[in-house]
């Protein structure tokens, strides 16, 4: 206590009824308090890490992108032969191209999610736990991370789009690669909230794949979403996925030098009762689940001891 | 009149119906080394994870560094090092990047952050090996890399949850002679936890812990002397014929101790020549005799009436039902 009257209290001290606490910045002590650029600065070390990792992790890289090929050019040739007839001379693969698109980023940021559970495991979680920052900090380093990462896989099968007839312009390209950020960004966030409460690697990446492959089948990806049965079109609308698809293709579309029928019937767009859902307000839709998620896995790594 | 860098009073944390910590009171001076030994299962490391605010306290107060664990969390973290049982490095980064990483966390200023980053690396002997995967690391490697992150940020505290464990005993003695140099050198309050009684010797005070209480606290020569005898060990066929005999000629009270007959006595070499000569023969043969000096092991067996080898045998179960329910 003697130490305390050698420094009159600061009124933050005093109101707070505890006194001690400015009496001991001893000189040489180097880490200051909690600040703004603190968090920005543990936001971008976690972020950092992702990057570091994922480009040691070269196997990583190439295996993702065995999915997006198998469909593009062997299940969409392979259907090809079969739906010619209705793609009015549009090639099948240049109909899933968006949706490939879509799913090379989402497995990417999935398994980017999947690496807080290794950390956990491994013990690296709790480093950054104790760390004297919020853990929003390190769950946004992480979310940015991981669409990060996955936006450089999005990079990759945006680069492979003049074999399946899609030509970039600049504007094409930025806007798919912002709608790839967007949505890698809310998947992982999606990982994220799954992390927080599956603490096992086996049953999280079960859970993954349960909540992966009927998102992208339903999403649209490898069919027009109108003229469906109600069941599947109810289905569709509710996916989050289709939110995320379609802008992807009617930006595509929209550069693709075909037939108004055409593009009536291969890029229809999703309809609420019949109203044409703008893509602006579909991104909106991907971007606030988004931020749903990621404000719910922040809180449940909060409340973590 | 330095505030200690730890205080504690009234401590406590159950975990539903079991309690792991009931109710502890320490103070740890600046500078000090501070052991906490006692059986796995005895309340160190959930003592350790409140004062590093890992952990909130059922009940009861703790100030570490002037800074209150509950009210003042962060503050207590920016002025701690931790280095836990389990390895909390990425394997996947070099020693550099996880250094580097750490700094950024605790928002080290920049300019501080390469020589900071040499001189730990250098204190540990690590330097060389600075742009290698940690995952190439040796465990004593591992570990000290561990202790040098922990000091990146210069804490005031310093905590060592079993630093040592898992560790061949050449490694454990090399950590140990760096952690003995930091005490001096570098002004630096150590907090650690151990069950190894041989290390305790290295800290200038030591608590003993047993089922979540501190049975004794004092340097580990004081208590050695406090015990003041010796003890004997006595190897015959018939473990209770021989201490009922004891009891009846020698009027000594043995117990059974890591499976021997074993008893205190105040000087152990001139007993052994009486207990051959008073030895009747109907009693059974005695096969050998050991005498030793009172050790840490013998100041834990007074105070808790066990060895702590059998007392981790004991608590075992204990330990498991409670990790299981802090996994979840």
């Amino acid at each position: 206590m003697a130490t305390e009257s050698t420094v009159p209290p600061t009124p933050a001290a005093l109101a707070s009824g505890s006194g001690s606490a400015p009496a001991h910045e001893i000189p040489g002590l180097h880490v200051p308090s909690r600040s703004v650029r603190g968090e920005l600065r543990a936001i971008r070390a976690v972020w950092r890490r992702e990057l570091i990792r994922f480009s040691r992790d070269r196997l990583r890289i190439l295996t993702s992108l065995v999915q997006p090929f198998l469909f593009l050019f062997v299940l969409g040739t392979g259907l090809s032969t079969l739906v010619s007839s209705s793609t009015h001379g549009v090639s099948f693969r240049t109909f899933i191209y968006p949706g490939v698109l879509c799913m090379a980023v989402m497995f990417t940021a999935m398994f980017s999610a999947a690496s807080i559970v290794w950390d956990r495991e491994f013990g690296f979680l709790r480093e950054m736990m104790v760390a004297p920052v919020r853990r929003s900090s390190i769950v946004l380093g992480k979310c940015f991370g991981g669409a990060t990462v996955a936006g450089f896989q999005g990079v990759i099968v945006m680069a492979i789009g003049p074999l399946v007839g899609v030509h970039y312009t600049l504007g094409l390209a930025l806007e798919i690669f912002a709608l790839q950020l967007l949505l890698a960004f809310s998947i992982t966030a999606f990982g994220m909230m799954a992390a927080a409460r599956v603490t096992q690697m086996q049953s999280f990446m079960a859970l993954m794949q349960m909540a992966m492959m009927p998102m992208f089948f339903l999403s649209g990806a490898l069919f027009p979403v109108n003229k469906l049965p109600a069941w599947l079109g109810v289905l569709n609308r509710i996916d989050p996925l289709t939110y995320a698809v379609d802008p992807m293709r009617r930006a595509v579309f929209a550069h693709l030098d075909i037939a108004p029928l055409a593009r009536r019937a291969l890029d229809p767009g999703v309809t609420w009762w019949g109203w044409h859902v703008p893509g602006l307000l579909e991104a909106a839709v991907v971007a606030i689940l988004g931020l749903v998620m990621l404000a719910v896995a922040i809180a449940e790594f909060s409340s973590v001891e | 009149m330095d505030e200690p860098a730890i205080s504690v009073t009234g401590l406590a944390k159950s975990y539903g119906e079991i309690e792991a910590v009931c109710g502890i009171d320490f103070e740890v001076a600046r500078g000090e080394t501070f052991g906490f030994l006692g059986p796995n299962g005895a309340g160190k490391s959930t003592t350790i994870n409140m004062l590093c605010t890992l952990a909130r306290p059922t009940s009861g107060s703790a100030r570490v560094a002037g800074f209150d664990v509950v009210a003042e969390r962060d503050r207590v973290r920016r002025n701690i090092g931790l280095v836990f049982q389990d390895t909390t490095l990425d394997n996947y980064l070099t020693a550099e990047q996880n250094l580097r990483l750490h700094a950024e966390l605790y928002g080290m200023p920049r300019e501080t952050i390469a020589p900071r980053m040499k001189t730990v690396q250098e204190m540990l002997q690590l330097w060389e090996r600075r742009d290698s995967l940690v995952g190439t690391f040796s465990g004593g490697m591992k570990r000290r890399l561990e202790i040098a992150r922990g000091l990146l940020h210069s804490p005031r505290v310093l905590f060592l949850d079993e630093p040592t464990i898992g560790l061949d005993p050449q490694t454990r003695s090399s950590i140990w002679s760096y952690i003995s140099s930091l005490g001096r050198e570098q002004d630096i309050t150590i907090f650690l936890t151990t069950h190894y009684m041989d290390e305790a010797e290295y800290c200038d005070r030591i608590a003993i812990i047993d089922r979540g209480k501190i049975v004794v606290l004092d340097t580990p020569e004081a208590l050695k002397a406090s015990v003041g005898k010796d003890r004997v060990q006595i190897h015959t066929d018939d473990d209770e014929a021989t201490i009922a005999a004891l009891r009846e000629r020698f009027g000594i009270e043995a117990r059974m101790a890591e499976g021997v007959v074993t008893f205190g006595v105040a000087e152990g070499e001139q007993f052994v020549p009486r207990l051959f000569d008073e030895w009747d023969p109907a009693h059974p043969p005695i096969r050998s005799v050991s005498v030793a000096r009172p050790s840490l092991d013998d100041v834990f067996m007074s105070y808790t009436g066990s060895t702590i080898r059998d007392a981790e045998a004991g608590s075992t179960d204990m330990m498991r039902n409670m990790a299981r329910m802090m996994s979840r």
